[in-house]
């Protein structure tokens, strides 16, 4: 399959953008509440205390097994990933 | 593993080498533990473990001795994701994560949390906009990548010095906390415990570079985690009745909240104490925010952490790597804040409150060392206690909130005593944390001498320089810069030390934009990233010098205002009064001056110097960008083979 190298480029784009959107999402703005979702207590934790402590981190850890595989695909969908 | 025609066996056997080395590692620790309780002396204890782990890794690095470039800088491209995770791992947690992290966290509650987010966060700018590019493009260094896409050695020397820069003070840290553990486990002279401590460090990098210190990061990552997570799931299997503590901490808290109010209510406590789960008690949300962002980026600029992503095998490795050492990196981060809930409960339900002649016996351990203090003196013993307590007027005798000080090393050094574990607990704790110090300083001392010898000496003195001599010049850099950083850290320098927070905001700010837009814009050229590599560095050392050491001017000349605690007060209520004062106008002021540290431009710490820095850095280089012509057609086409994954590394070496 020849090269689609505009529409790699093109979806490896948008996919970052997404990636960034859910970076800025659980770095920054879920604890801008965190005095809200503090009152809510679940299993001991007050939630904005527990995003800060587990929630963002396991989204960071889940999201960049997601990305992997997200941007392994479009490389193989473009013809432009590695040989196995 | 020890030839290299046998190095493909090794890495086809990884899975079993490291099992192997798991059981025996835990069969050492049993063995430790039957040899205390037959009664051998725990000094002799620290030293099996400390010599123990040191000897293998010396062992792995002599085994890996290579003489082939491309093996000693990028480990031959070899590492498969899984492996080169657990090395970021180790390579990544410091010493001070290790020992220190839950500390912070004991001492500032919520805000703490800002490390925690800020050390993990970063690898998400890791994998996505840096590191699977720059393996592409088959870089041996970070500055390698800087001279390629910006065409020269100018762009090359900006970035030696902005790694030298933020790398330096990084390794002397490292080696002091080598120093500290060693010399608080074995009972050596600190000043003898950091060349022991260099000698650790130098066996597993000197003869085999990156290849020697990629498989000994392994093994130190299997004894760190190891050592953090036992003794906290043993303390929340015996409190709880589950083995879990990242879960059981919730119950924790809630036992702290009980008690903090129950401080306040009865006087033993200041209504203003800092609630645990409180939000910005410590920082204002500004400076917390700020802070998160400054490490983030700073994390995916750090050339130590950045080159581990050059030893994968391909460009889909190097992605999958990033994911798997965040992971291996959020086991630790993850179960920081239950140490910190545990220590404080504990000390919050034993301690506060309590006649302060009922105290238990490892408040006198660590207070012997100065680590604990009681009504603000080291609680050496109980008459210590006792007298300094005495000398407030008015104390009745009984701990308050605010008698009580703790280190921040305290909280996890103690957890095994608390736990009322066995002293082999202990012991491995101290070897975890020697092991997260030495992988850190090896990923460092490896940044810091593979610049001198691959991009000042091979790439700008000697081009022809033969491979025998290129790795023989490296070895030379490595030792050198090895012993000037033990040398630094054996004379216990504070500023040094405090200055290790800036290697992220100096990282960020020098390197970000350049590595950054350097990949995802064809626009920005030479002269673009040159100046913006300049300014955002520049104005990011100025924001760190001149707060720090020259506040007097900053504040006369340059527009800086005293900052405010977390409430919003001011630190400095009269400035004008505050100027007038003798010496106020000083520079190289002490950590002590009455300014140092309190001023700045819109209610910054100076941690956070990048949030100056990296704007500054990016608009820089696009506004220079955009005013000069644009790259070549040839540089176009090198950056549409940098974004493709399929197609050979660009940097090809021509010996090996």
């Amino acid at each position: 399959m020849a090269p689609n190298t505009e529409q790699h480029w093109a979806r490896t784009k948008s996919l970052m953008i997404l990636m960034m959107g859910l970076w800025a999402f659980f770095s920054f703005f879920i604890h801008m509440f965190v005095t809200s979702l503090n009152k809510i207590v679940i299993a001991g934790f007050p939630l904005g205390f527990y995003m800060a402590a587990q929630g963002s981190l396991l989204a960071f850890v889940i999201m960049l097994f997601w990305f992997a595989r997200a941007q392994d695909k479009i490389d193989r969908d473009c013809g432009v990933a590695e040989d196995d | 593993m020890a030839a290299q025609g046998q190095s493909s066996d090794f890495t086809s056997n990884l899975g079993r080498v490291y099992a192997i080395y798991t059981g025996g590692f835990i069969a050492f620790v049993i063995f430790i533990a039957i040899l205390e309780k037959m009664g051998v002396p725990n000094q002799i204890l620290g030293y099996l473990f400390v010599g123990f782990t040191i000897a293998i890794y010396a062992m792995i690095g002599i085994m890996s001795r290579t003489m082939q470039v491309s093996e000693y800088y990028v480990a031959g491209r070899k590492v498969p994701a899984f492996y080169n995770g657990m090395a970021t791992g180790a390579d990544w947690m410091s010493g001070a994560s290790f020992v220190g992290m839950a500390g912070s966290l004991y001492l500032l509650g919520y805000d703490g949390l800002a490390f925690v987010l800020g050390w993990t966060g970063g690898y998400v700018l890791v994998a996505v906009l840096v590191a699977p590019f720059l393996r592409k493009f088959g870089a041996y260094t970070v500055p390698d990548f800087l001279s390629a896409r910006y065409g020269g050695n100018t762009a090359r020397l900006i970035g030696v010095i902005v790694l030298l820069a933020c790398s330096f003070t990084y390794v002397v840290a490292q080696i002091f906390a080598t120093g500290i553990i060693a010399s608080r486990f074995l009972g050596m002279s600190f000043e003898l415990a950091v060349f022991v401590g260099l000698a650790g460090i130098l066996v597993c990098s000197m003869l085999g570079g990156m290849r020697a210190v990629t498989w000994t990061q392994v093994a130190q990552y299997i004894v760190l985690i190891i050592a953090y997570l036992l003794p906290v799931v043993l303390l929340s299997a015996k409190k709880f009745g589950i083995p879990l503590p990242q879960l059981t901490y919730g119950s924790a808290l809630q036992e702290i909240a009980k008690l903090e109010q129950g401080f306040i209510q009865s006087g033993l406590a200041p209504a203003t104490m800092k609630i645990h789960t409180a939000p910005f008690t410590s920082y204002t949300p500004g400076n917390y925010f700020a802070l998160i962002f400054c490490l983030m980026v700073g994390t995916a600029s750090l050339p130590h952490v950045l080159m581990r992503y050059f030893t994968t095998p391909s460009v889909r490795e190097a992605r999958i790597s990033v994911a798997w050492s965040l992971l291996f990196i959020f086991l630790l981060y993850f179960t920081a804040p239950a140490y910190a809930a545990f220590s404080k409960l504990e000390v919050y339900s034993t301690l506060i409150g309590k006649n302060i002649a009922d105290l238990p016996a490892w408040v006198y351990s660590w207070g012997k060392l100065n680590l604990v203090t009681v009504c603000g003196k080291a609680a050496s013993s109980a008459d210590a206690v006792k007298a300094a307590c005495g000398a407030i007027s008015g104390h009745a005798g009984i701990l308050r909130w605010q008698d009580f000080g703790i280190n921040t090393d305290v909280v996890v050094l103690s957890t095994p005593e608390i736990a009322g574990l066995p002293y082999v607990v202990a012991g491995l704790v101290a070897a975890g944390g020697l092991a997260a110090a030495l992988s850190t300083a090896d990923g460092l001392l490896l940044a810091l001498s593979n610049a001198l010898s691959h991009d000042i000496y091979y790439k700008m003195i000697d081009k022809n320089a033969p491979t025998a001599r290129r790795l023989v010049v490296s070895r030379f850099f490595l030792v050198i810069v090895a012993l000037l950083a033990a040398w630094t850290a054996s004379t216990r320098p504070a500023d040094i030390l405090s200055m290790v927070a800036w290697a992220f905001s100096l990282a960020a700010a020098g390197l970000f934009p350049a590595l950054v837009l350097g990949v995802w814009s064809k626009r920005v050229n030479s002269a673009g990233a040159i100046a913006g590599m300049l300014a955002g560095f520049g104005i990011t050392m100025l924001y760190l010098i001149v707060t720090r050491y020259f506040p007097g001017f900053g504040v006369t000349s340059l527009g800086m205002t005293s900052l405010t605690n977390a409430a919003g007060a001011p630190l400095i209520p009269d400035m004008a009064k505050a100027l007038a004062a003798p010496g106020a106008l000083d520079g190289w002021v002490l950590a002590s001056h009455p300014l140092a540290s309190k001023v700045g431009w819109l209610n910054m710490n100076n941690i956070s110097a990048a949030v100056f820095g990296l704007p500054v850095g990016f608009v820089v280089t696009y506004v220079v960008s955009m005013m000069t012509p644009a790259p070549s057609k040839e540089m176009q086409d090198f950056l549409d083979e940098v974004r493709k994954p399929r197609g050979n590394t660009m940097m090809e070496e021509k010996a090996a």
